[in-house]
């Protein structure tokens, strides 16, 4: 019998190694004369430096290395490279390595301290004098997109960074003829990623080698590589970056660069001694990047029956103090918006702003999350207006199963067109619906309701997009032991690449999962890739592994034919074997025809395309693949304290080709916590000259095991065409849709009120405010 | 996120403990649990000369009941408080008002007397001490005193306590033959300081509020008790009557600061739906099991 490794739930392969603490994350690595550094930042969210004196620091015992942007290499003095560029991005401002005259942030890094210990170094910090003229600090988006009370960058004139629009159909048409049209402001708030990792890089300089080896927990070390070289003046080749277990990305850690990236393999250039920087939690909440305010004024256009005419957003995006990665967040947002709906015509414009912030980059959701709250907020207000079921409005709208692929009309973040390759979206929702018996709801409320409780029914719909390219590559060896080695650029911070890649491996070669080795994230071992984000790793590396294991697999069938003397369509791989079909006991094993496919002497085929049972392929995808899913829960309010409470969590997931319904749940679980946080517990909060108000855990709440519900997740499976696998991102579908969600549940539980939730994240004090505020029903 | 450099000293003996603090005097701190102080000492927020680390004191840790008195030694972690059983019998109060403070992890190292001397106004023992009529034991070279706590808690993270002196004990009197007691809060999430918190008991004979304690937590610069409200209570025939009045008092009464987790307004509103359920729980525990012991 040949095991079916593809989609079984395997338990990791790389647990028992974590569980026990054996991992290796950047702060394990432990080297002779190892230096620590650490970094001096700004406390002011807006300031000029007028001077900066380090004698003092320089004076102190332990300290070998103090650097300020007067200190460093020209071509460090200039700002660090442009991530990903687009043409509505007029002025593509860059975060500096050390700020030159003006800190932008707090937590822009100033000066740099390298000493014995970090202890040391942290003394030596506060021994350095900077004169700062505070100016006008930029916090409020709106402010800031009108030039208030200052400009980010003066020599651009104005906080606008980018302009975009873009349009299907005419939506102001499609508004002349409709029968109702509703707009409100939408806004969704600062947060940040969490990861129990926080960010770290540790440089060694081998000055007669002259190779550079850095650790750095990135979501991106082949990119990380190919800049160091660059900015070092080194060949791509003496440059290593690895990136061992990172704990945690969830897209911030996928930048290029964060300072520190630079600073710390220059100081060990500098010094030739190991240097080892880790990022503590207070530096995090400044200086790793941030995501999510958008302002939407968005409006919809529908006819009586409820069917979606145009809708229009127009929203600005709050970018922080530069803008290195571009335009993704805003794009993906307004890309995420029409969801499974046809939407005929449609307006989407926003500007990208500068303020004195951290610096905003894709956190999971990735602008998505903003997008579905906008639209299924426009629709649960529509719904309402028409005095139409909330389901139903839905339903009448979605994109049916057989409109795929379906052209949306727009340009996605990869440049090119917005097109859902499949999905289901009625039965999604259907299937949600069911689980939480949504046609009997109105009795269960009311039971509810005579017992004196508060508790509402929430749903919401999505579609993410995934899998995006440009490419991902993977080499695949069969080693005479009979193992299997595989290695791919793609990085992994958790997500189980080391279990789900080697089930594809597994499920190729016919040998147990267990004896797939994968090694991710270590440019000396396989150096061509771009990174993990946008929910790509298993679809597009994946792909590339898949690719990879089919073609050592023919050739295992190739070299085995002649060992057996067998026509290789005759064979068959299991049990790490190849063997005759019907006759078993014509064999051989894997690893014997790893070893044979390796002669010492004699010749190789031409067929065989090289020695070796191995192969490397490259799995590019035209374009994204599109996952989707229906989130549904029971919420309870307290509304004389303002508090929530999860009664129920159900899940509808569909991305495609499960590689590992256990993972996958582990994707999900982990997705709806954060984006559950992201509702109504996680606010970062600024006063009005730019200080960070909630930036500790003691302010910052991460919700616990106490608030997270138990995840009820349902599968559905419709494969992707795009890829040999039929997979399709998971990465960021928990997230997604919990805003919404939480917003209807809400009024639903509090349907006596006039109340609309046009804002996230909330919190009890904003929900007391909206209680206090709403008008009775009716009334 | 480390601490400047301090001088370390763990004393075996009061004695001993008392006379390091003599010396220093103001550039000293005591060490308890540590789950208030070495998180300031890591943000440099603390930057005392020499901290005096009191976990080698074994004299001072007890938990004992005595003439009517639970006395609660400093070195007694906050977990004992809900896993010993007498406790729940002596100052129910005091077992179910630890369950709000942090997380197993931080009670089983955060002490009963450090949190009492770090006096956050939003921490949970400070009012349970009060509401209770805790007295609090000083000890310094000079001697040794007693405090009620009313008058410990000065101000936020501020108390009576002099730089010299040692806090050895805390005492909570046993609660009293027909009290029931009740300790509520509202917090973002389980764990976090409140956001408000009360403490109520009352006396209940003869269908009628006999006596009354109400303490808050989160609702002022200090623990605050409410006598105008306790009074209103017994006052009252009715017992919801009462009961409305004694909320309306705290929305009256109290003036919280606002801050980034709720505006003043929001406490003083959670004040007063706190102050009628919990004085709700608290009569149903002194008219069902008198003597006020409950699980
Ligand atoms: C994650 C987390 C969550 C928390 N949540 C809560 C919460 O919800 N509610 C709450 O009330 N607390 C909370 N705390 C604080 C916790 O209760 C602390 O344990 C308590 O505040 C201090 O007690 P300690 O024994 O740890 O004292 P330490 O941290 O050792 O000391 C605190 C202060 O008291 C002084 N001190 C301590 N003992 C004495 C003594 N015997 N004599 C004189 N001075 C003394 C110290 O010098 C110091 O200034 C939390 C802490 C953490 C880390």
């Amino acid at each position: 019998m040949t095991t079916r490794w593809l989609g079984a739930p395997i338990k990791r392969n790389e647990d028992p190694r974590l569980l026990v603490g054996q991992g290796l994350f950047v702060d394990d690595v432990q080297l002779p004369g190892m230096l620590h550094a650490v970094v001096l930042r700004s406390p002011h969210a807006h300031a000029r430096i007028l001077r900066i004196d380090v004698r003092r620091a320089l004076e102190h015992p332990d300290v070998l290395l103090v650097l300020t942007h007067a200190d460093l290499p020209p071509s460090l003095r200039e700002p660090l490279p442009k991530l990903i560029p687009h043409p509505d991005l007029k002025h593509h401002k860059t975060q500096y390595t050390l700020a030159p005259d003006k800190v932008r942030h707090v937590g822009e890094p100033v000066a740099f301290v390298v000493a014995t210990s970090r202890y040391a170094a942290e003394d030596a910090a506060e021994l350095i004098e900077v004169d700062y003229e505070p100016l006008p600090a930029v916090v409020d988006l709106e402010d800031a997109a009108a030039g208030r009370p200052a400009l980010v960058h003066e020599d651009i004139g104005t906080n606008v960074a980018a302009h975009s629009v873009q349009r299907v159909g005419d939506y102001e048409a499609a508004r002349a003829r409709a029968d109702l049209v509703l707009a409100r402001r939408f806004v969704v708030d600062r947060g940040c990623a969490s990861p129990m990792e926080t960010r770290g890089v540790v440089a060694q300089w081998d000055p007669r080698a002259r190779q550079l080896t850095v650790w750095d927990s990135t979501q991106a070390p082949i990119p990380i590589r190919n800049g160091l070289a660059a900015l070092f003046g080194l060949a791509q080749k003496d440059v290593r970056v690895i990136a061992p277990d990172v704990g945690g990305g969830f897209g911030p850690k996928i930048m290029m660069f964060y300072p520190e990236e630079v600073l710390v393999p220059l100081a060990a250039m500098r010094l030739g001694r190991p240097v080892k920087w880790i990022e503590d939690r207070r530096e995090h909440f400044v200086a790793t990047n941030h995501e999510r305010t958008q302002i939407h004024h968005a409006e919809i256009a529908l006819d009586r029956e409820g069917h979606i005419l145009g809708v229009r957003t127009v929203f600005l995006h709050d970018a922080g103090a530069y803008i290195p990665y571009g335009l993704i967040v805003p794009i993906v947002a307004e890309c995420t918006l029409p969801g499974p709906y046809r939407i005929p015509n449609y307006h989407a414009e926003f500007r990208a702003v500068f303020t004195n912030k951290t610096i905003v980059s894709p956190y999971r959701g990735a602008g998505r999350p903003h997008g579905v709250f906008v639209m299924e907020r426009l629709l649960d207000l529509a719904a309402r207006e028409l005095g139409m079921d909330r389901a139903e409005i839905r339903r009448r709208n979605f994109i049916q199963p057989h409109e795929f692929p379906y052209d949306v009309g727009l340009i996605y973040q990869d440049n090119a067109p917005l097109v859902y390759d499949s999905g289901n979206y009625p039965a999604a929702l259907e299937r949600a619906l069911e689980a939480v018996d949504y046609p009997r709801w109105p009795e269960e409320k009311a039971r509810y309701r005579a017992q004196g409780r508060r508790v509402g029914l929430g749903f919401a719909c999505y579609v993410e997009g995934s899998g995006i390219g440009p490419y991902e590559g993977c080499r695949v060896t069969v080693e005479p032991s009979g193992k299997v080695y595989v290695a791919t650029g793609v990085g992994t911070q958790g997500q189980g690449h080391f279990t789900s890649l080697a089930q594809v491996v597994a499920e190729a070669l016919g040998v147990d999962v267990r004896d797939v080795h994968v090694v991710t994230g270590d440019t000396g071992a396989f150096g061509w890739g771009t990174g993990t984000f946008a929910s790509r790793a298993a679809v597009v590396a994946g792909s590339a592994v898949h690719l990879a294991a089919q073609a050592v697999r023919q050739k295992a069938l190739q070299v085995a034919a002649s060992l057996l003397e067998a026509s290789p369509e005759d064979l068959e791989l299991a049990d790490g074997q190849v063997r005759v079909r019907g006759a078993p006991s014509r064999s051989v094993s894997l690893g014997e025809v790893a070893r044979a496919a390796n002669p010492l002497r004699g010749v190789i085929p031409s067929e065989w395309e090289g020695p070796g049972l191995e192969a490397t392929r490259y799995f590019a995808p035209p374009r994204g693949t599109f996952s989707h899913g229906v989130h549904a829960a029971l919420v309870e309010v307290d509304p004389e304290t303002a508090t929530l409470r999860f009664l129920r969590y159900v899940v509808v997931h569909d991305c495609g080709t499960i590689l590992n319904p256990l993972i996958l749940d582990g994707q999900i679980h982990g997705g709806v916590a954060q984006g559950i946080g992201g509702s109504f517990f996680e606010r970062l909060v600024y006063d009005d000259s730019g200080q960070l108000l909630s930036g500790s855990f003691m302010d910052f709440h991460i919700p616990t095991a106490v608030e997270i519900p138990e995840i009820e997740v349902i599968h559905q499976e419709t494969p992707s065409p795009l890829n040999p696998i039929g997979a399709k991102g998971a990465g960021e579908g928990g997230v997604i849709p919990v805003p919404a969600l939480v917003a209807q549940a809400i009024e639903d539980a509090l349907d006596d009120l006039e109340l609309e939730i046009l804002r996230m994240p909330l919190h009890p004090d904003a929900l007391f405010e909206l209680i206090q505020k709403a008008t009775r029903r009716g009334s | 996120m480390k601490p400047p450099v301090f001088d370390y000293q763990d004393p075996a003996s009061v004695e001993e403990a008392v006379d390091v603090l003599a010396r220093h005097g103001a550039a000293a701190k005591v060490l308890a649990g540590g789950q208030s102080l070495v998180p300031l000492l890591n943000l440099r927020l603390a930057r005392p000369e020499v901290v005096v680390d009191i976990n080698r004191i074994d004299a001072l840790d007890y938990l004992t009941e005595e003439s009517g008195w639970l006395r609660v030694g400093a070195r007694v972690r906050q977990r004992r408080l809900e896993r010993e059983g007498d406790v729940r019998r002596t100052v129910p109060l005091l077992a179910e008002a630890v369950r709000f403070v942090g997380h197993p992890q931080i009670r089983n190292r955060g002490t009963v007397c450090g949190s009492l001397a770090h006096a956050d106004p939003a921490a949970e023992l400070p009012a349970a001490a009060v509401a209770v009529g805790a007295r609090l034991v000083a000890h310094s070279r000079s001697g040794i005193r007693e405090i009620p706590a009313e008058e410990f808690f000065t101000g936020p993270l501020t108390t009576a306590l002099r730089p010299d002196e040692l806090l050895v004990e805390a005492r909570f009197p046993c609660t009293g033959p027909d009290w029931g007691w009740a300790f509520l809060e509202v917090s973002n999430r389980h764990g976090d300081y409140a956001l408000c918190g009360v403490a109520a008991g009352v006396r209940a004979r003869d269908g009628r509020v006999q006596d009354a304690r109400l303490a808050y937590a989160g609702a002022g610069p200090v623990p605050v008790r409410l006598r105008q409200a306790e009074v209103a209570l017994v006052e009252h025939a009715d017992l919801e009557e009462g009961i409305r009045a004694a909320a309306a008092e705290a929305r009256r009464v109290l003036r919280p600061d606002g801050d980034l987790h709720a505006s003043s307004e929001f406490r003083r509103h959670l004040a007063a739906v706190l102050t009628a359920r919990a004085l709700r729980l608290a009569w149903s525990r002194a008219s069902t099991c008198s003597g006020g012991a409950h699980a």
